[in-house]
């Protein structure tokens, strides 16, 4: 089959395109950041499992109230909203942009898009705008978009640059439909445990802000601390999507385990990709149990998230790079 | 109240500590001098969620190494190299286990001891949901205000109707509902979300399955290499094998007795481009018997699918050049006539062997490189420019003196320490040459394309793969299921009308009631419409 030259250059152009829309609405989002009241000054409007300020003046002691019956919205004029909704919209576009260019990129080649590191990475940082999209219908994640745009552009930068390959035909062991399912699964559990992890960084970085402002010291990222939900909403959030995710992640290791008995005669034999997916498996079912762990919740579990993640990220870019075994097809 | 055979599932009270399934710890030491005090300590020591988590995060660690360090079990010659590089710290690495760590001592270790503890853990666990499961839920709590969600309406219904009507909206939505009264009102309590606990049962006994299934799999199994020359064949027996690795309870006799020959053999190379010379199908043609009389049966190997004959499954994992040689001594009797395997050691198939003559004066060797794409480097020499036989041809180098071939078992490397080399030559398939200090004339009279196979049996597989379906379904169960208990009180209040009380408690992580009570106070009757 040959390559589609034309197809394969739109595909590049199209993530290009991309990666301006994203960088547009990285701005938006720190714009929101910036422009959004802090807790401090809007108890009333305060969202549910945010913080209330306590006695008249609202700027005395804080604390947080972790349930209760939904605040009403803010009000829609503020302009770090209008900031969010502009830096959502342009993740949006971005997203159907990149979609687009990883669309085309297979459609070049008339096979997945899953050929070499560079086709992981721009699936990857699909995945995590993806993730934190469909997170975002349900609920306002405007405060994260700054903390999911950085990554993806980080990710896409990196493939452009370093990872970039010229699209090509798949070599034989790739030529298998559990291929389709094992590395779009891996992918997109990569985009939420993406988002997971800078939930979970969030959490640590204000559960320290809140501990400080208990204790009436003064914490250098207070201003932003003061523009994020609580620490017990961020980590019931980062929680939940990792719950979501694991049993998927399960799952493709499993379809992975499936392929390699078709190609190489057993379904798992500690190669190292198999060994750093077992270790990664590992230590989200640690931070699993580190939860269910007295003395471990909290801040010592988040930090095994942390770990878990990457380990998971080691596996996609350090085994690649750094290790040789059968699952070298990173076109590096 | 400590280890697991109390698990907090079926405490009555709802609180901090019912909030989560996971068993309780019991931090202080152990209870009493005698040693069944200390064994009893140290049982609940080593099944606690403490220890499991320690155990998991050191398993994690002990198989970094694995991913580091060259393994045995998938590189035996990396190892060997390393050995070599590293006389100092290589046979002291050995020693710990480093070149094989998923069948070390300590990395066994680590997950029997993880094992144990599940098995702790689990059945205890299993006995408590199980009789939970046949339990109706607890009764309702005194004071449904003081818990931290509920909700108070009146209505204009009887207390009664209000808590008939609410049982039925519960049963409605399958919640497990029990009713009863005491001296504040009556009450209707209800639970729902059971399957997390099946799912987290189901999911940790599923795991004991896969440890299972995978020692069934190395103790009945085998496993083993072969090359298979085209035009010729391979009898399942272990003498045919080039490496054979049979599980440790699996007899060498009992491999089944199928046969096979490799028809033919195609390879597709990209032409051009960055990735010139990437390959892009590989095909064997094979045709097999399941036994000696059984008729033959002709299909297609392909690197995702093996040929499956009598519960032996064949794969294709690699390939290369096999030239034919024909060697006749100076009275031009043919002492030598075969086609012999070369092993590619480039992506382009440079590939290298060698043939040995003992039978012969003087004894004759000669050590080859096959070049499929023949070109030539002032430096590197000869080496191949590409993977398919579009230009090809050897390089001889032909050597006399002792094969030594009583210590020199490897068909593949040839010891030239003692001998003497008597020429070089190149040739291309049909082209003679006569060695001219022993006499030797030697023909290149052409090639074929070997397939390097995997023949694999694994009992264990099939049961491997339910035990993680299993598992992938209790974990699904056990992380989305939502695990939460209701009440419902009413009762008459001074005014003649009904008070109802609704209260929800989440008895797992990520779980809220308000959107229950929300479900179930709409249900409900609803207030008088006053005057
Ligand atoms: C092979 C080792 C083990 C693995 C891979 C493993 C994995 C997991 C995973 C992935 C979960 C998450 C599911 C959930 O949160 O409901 C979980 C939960 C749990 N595991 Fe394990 N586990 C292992 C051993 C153990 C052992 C030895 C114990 C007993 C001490 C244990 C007790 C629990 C408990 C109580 C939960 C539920 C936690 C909760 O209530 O949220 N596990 N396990």
């Amino acid at each position: 089959m040959p390559v589609d030259l034309t197809l394969a250059q739109l595909s590049n152009e199209l993530v290009y395109a991309s990666m301006a829309a994203y960088a547009c609405a990285l701005v938006a989002f720190a714009a929101c950041l910036a422009a959004r009241p802090g807790r401090a000054l809007e108890p009333a409007a305060a969202p549910a499992g945010a913080l209330a300020a306590q006695g008249e003046g609202g700027v005395g002691t804080l604390t947080r109230v972790t349930s209760g019956p939904p605040a009403p919205p803010a009000p829609p004029a503020s302009p770090g909203r209008r900031a969010g909704n502009i830096g959502l919209a342009l993740t949006w576009l971005a997203t159907l942009l990149l979609g687009g260019g990883v669309l085309l990129r297979g459609l070049s080649v008339s096979r997945p898009p899953f050929g070499n590191m560079y086709e992981f990475s721009i699936a990857s940082a699909l995945a995590i705008s993806a993730a934190f999209l469909v997170l975002s219908l349900r609920r306002d994640l405007r405060f994260l978009g700054l903390f999911v745009t950085l990554p993806v552009l980080l990710t896409l930068g990196l493939a452009i640059t370093v990872l970039y390959t010229d699209a090509e035909q798949l070599m034989p062991a790739l030529q298998s439909y559990w291929l389709v399912i094992h590395v779009t699964l891996a992918t997109i559990c990569g985009g939420a445990l993406c988002v997971a992890a800078a939930l979970t960084v969030l959490y640590l970085v204000v559960d320290v802000g809140e501990r400080r402002t208990r204790a009436g010291r003064a914490f250098r990222l207070a201003p932003l601390v003061d523009r994020l939900p609580s620490a017990a909403r961020l980590d019931a959030l980062s929680y939940r999507v990792t719950a979501f995710t694991f049993p998927l992640w399960t799952f493709t290791i499993i379809a992975g385990a499936i392929w390699a008995e078709a190609a190489w005669s057993r379904y798992w034999g500690w190669d190292p990709k198999e060994v750093w997916a077992f270790i990664t498996w590992v230590a989200y079912a640690a931070y699993l149990h580190a939860r269910a762990t007295a003395g471990w919740k909290g801040r010592r579990a988040a930090y095994l998230g942390l770990v878990a993640f990457a380990c998971f990220l080691f596996n996609y870019y350090g085994v690649n790079i750094f290790f040789s075994g059968l699952h070298s097809y990173s076109g590096l | 109240m400590a280890g697991h055979s109390t698990a907090t599932a079926a405490a009555p009270e709802p609180g901090a500590a019912g909030l989560s399934t996971a068993p309780a710890e019991d931090p202080s030491g152990p209870r009493g001098l005698g040693p069944v005090g200390w064994l009893r300590w140290t049982w609940r020591q080593l099944t606690s969620m403490r220890t499991a988590l320690v155990l998991l995060f050191l398993l994690a660690i002990a198989a970094i190494p694995g991913s580091v360090f060259p393994q045995r079990t998938q590189n035996l010659p990396a190892v060997n190299d390393y050995l070599r590089d590293n006389p100092t710290w290589g046979p002291f690495m050995d020693r710990l286990g480093l070149f094989e760590v998923y069948g070390s001592a300590w990395f066994a270790a680590i997950y029997v001891l993880l094992f144990v503890s599940l098995v702790g853990c689990v059945l205890p666990r299993t006995v408590t949901h199980l009789r939970t499961l046949r339990q109706p839920p607890p009764p309702a709590p005194r004071l449904l205000g003081r818990l931290p969600e509920h909700r108070t309406t009146t209505a204009d219904a009887d207390p009664e109707q209000v808590l008939a009507q609410a049982r039925q909206a519960l049963r409605a939505r399958r919640w497990r509902v029990r009713t009863g009264s005491d001296a504040v009102s009556g009450w209707v309590a209800a639970e729902k979300g059971y399957a997390r606990e099946t799912g987290n049962l189901l999911f940790h006994l599923a795991l004991l399955g896969i440890l299972v299934a995978v020692a069934v799999g190395s103790l009945f199994g085998f496993s083993g290499k072969v090359i298979v020359k085209t035009g010729s064949g391979f009898a399942d027996t272990v003498s045919q094998y080039d490496e054979f690795s049979p599980g440790r309870l699996a007899g060498a006799d009992q491999l089944p007795p199928f046969s096979m020959t490799l028809d033919a053999f195609h390879a597709d190379y990209q032409r051009g481009g960055r990735q010139n010379g990437a390959p892009r199908s590989f095909e064997a043609t094979v045709t097999s018997k399941e036994t000696p009389d059984a008729a033959p049966v002709t299909t297609t190997v392909e690197v995702n699918e093996p040929l499956e004959v009598s519960g032996v499954r064949m794969y294709l994992t690699g390939h290369g050049y096999a030239p034919t040689f024909t060697i006749r001594d100076r009275s031009g009797q043919v002492v030598f006539h075969d086609t012999v395997v070369f092993l590619p050691q480039d992506g382009n198939f440079t590939s290298t062997g060698v043939v040995k003559v003992q039978d012969t004066d003087p004894p004759f060797a000669l050590q080859g490189i096959f070049l499929p794409t023949a070109a030539i480097d002032e430096q590197r020499g000869p080496y191949s420019s590409f993977p398919a036989a579009d230009n090809p041809a050897v390089f001889l180098a032909a050597w006399t003196g002792d094969l030594r071939l009583d210590t020199i078992p490897n068909v593949y490397r040839l010891d030239t320490t003692g001998m003497e080399r008597v020429g070089i030559k190149a040739l291309t398939p049909g082209q003679s040459w006569t060695v001219p200090q022993t006499g030797h004339r030697v023909s290149f009279d052409g090639f074929v394309e070997f397939g390097a196979f995997s023949v694999a049996r694994d009992p264990g597989k099939l049961p491997a793969l339910v035990a993680s379906v299993l598992a992938v379904l209790g974990l699904a169960l056990s992380l989305l299921v939502r695990r939460r208990r209701v009440w419902v009180r009413a009762r008459r209040a001074a005014d003649g009308s009904t008070v109802v009380e609704v209260a929800g408690l989440a008895r797992s992580e990520h779980a809220t009631v308000a959107g229950d009570l929300d479900t179930l106070v709409a249900a409900l009757p609803g207030p008088d419409p006053g005057p």
